[in-house]
């Protein structure tokens, strides 16, 4: 029997946080971590998580497993869990609004800030804007996000200034429209991001690449914003 | 675009790169004093050495050095956890206070150093 320690929350009767005990039964089978909540929820329906695609894709999963955010179903139990034991806890650093489920309001308010979207004041031509396979492939690494938090939720800095630095997630989707040959905005989204905040929180500490689902390299895409900002002051 | 009116200069980028620059020279002269040190001088050979203007100068520029890079990591060290967020609008306050007091603090030091190594 696994055991399984999970963060239980409902603000309409409980006063505060606190850690259910439950037993699982895997069969002895290396199952996911999804797997193991829906049993949970079988057991006891009042237990609240997101879900959705159950494969990786959607990125509405992600919790805190052992201390090490990831998709729940993506994330095996082989790969957390020690002495038999299982600790589920929302990603840290966001409002809870019950059990497993966070409040993602600061991470999209982030998101917004970066202007994901492609942006050319050139006129349309007739068919498609072209790019070379070169420039196409400057944007492999980036575009695959799936939003999922498990970034920005391991960051220090963004959990103390989760309204003021963007966040790993936030500056990953930042450079691929700053390194799109295609958008035009570049120096408009630059202006944005030169003050000791937005950008400059990052310390390196590359919890965001340690956690990612996708293993795609936040700090990396930081580094090259930090490198375009210094060639366009200096 | 996040305003900052504390900041060493108010870009993220300045403070990134003063606090990089910084650092070199600090490795540089703490490497220099390192080696004089386990050269085991003695009174004679201390003043000798700072007699020389470029050790002065060397010397001041290490602690400038120091200042800068001492200001740009507390300031992020204070704004991590001395803010709204954390303790409510009393975080304003001790914030405000941590990096008055770390401003006097690193103020006396650049003085008492320029005293020290000119002698005025």
């Amino acid at each position: 029997m696994l055991q399984v320690s999970i963060y239980r929350y409902n603000p309409e009767t409980d006063a505060e946080p606190y850690m259910q005990d439950v037993q699982v039964d895997t069969g002895g089978k290396d199952l996911m971590v999804l797997d193991v909540m829906e049993m949970i929820k079988a057991q006891d329906t009042t237990v609240v998580y997101r879900r959705s695609c159950r494969e990786g894709v959607c990125g509405s999963d992600g919790v805190n497993m052992n201390g090490v955010n990831g998709l729940a179903c993506v994330t095996a139990l082989s790969k957390v869990v020690k002495n038999n034991k299982l600790v589920l806890r929302p990603l840290p650093g966001l409002p809870v609004i019950r059990d497993l489920v966070v409040d993602m309001s600061l991470f999209y308010a982030q998101y917004e800030k970066v202007q994901p979207y492609l942006q050319n004041d050139t006129p349309a031509p007739a068919i498609e804007r072209l790019q070379s396979p070169e420039e196409r492939e400057k944007l492999d690494g980036l575009y695959e996000c799936i939003l999922c938090a498990c970034c920005s939720t391991s960051c220090p800095s963004f959990w103390w200034n989760p309204d003021r630095f963007i966040g790993p997630a936030g500056l990953l989707q930042s450079y691929r429209f700053l390194a799109d040959s295609r958008d035009t905005a570049t120096e408009a989204r630059l202006a944005k991001l030169d003050d000791p905040f937005s950008v400059f929180r990052c310390h390196g500490i590359q919890n965001c690449v340690n956690v990612c689902p996708k293993g795609l390299n936040p700090t990396r895409a930081i580094g090259h914003i930090r490198n375009m900002l210094l060639t366009r002051a200096t | 675009m996040v305003t900052a009116v504390t900041s060493l200069g108010r870009s993220g980028l300045y403070d990134w790169l003063m606090q990089r620059v910084t650092a070199v020279i600090l490795l540089a002269y703490f490497l220099f004093i390192g080696a004089v040190v386990i050269s085991g001088p003695g009174y004679a050979e201390w003043s000798a050495l700072f007699s020389q203007t470029w050790v002065r100068v060397f010397s001041m520029l290490a602690l400038l050095s120091l200042g800068a890079h001492a200001w740009v990591g507390l300031w992020a060290v204070f704004t991590d956890y001395f803010t709204e967020r954390m303790m409510g609008s009393a975080g304003n306050v001790i914030r405000l206070v941590a990096q008055f007091v770390t401003g006097i603090i690193m103020f006396t030091y650049t003085v008492w150093g320029i005293q020290i190594l000119w002698g005025l």
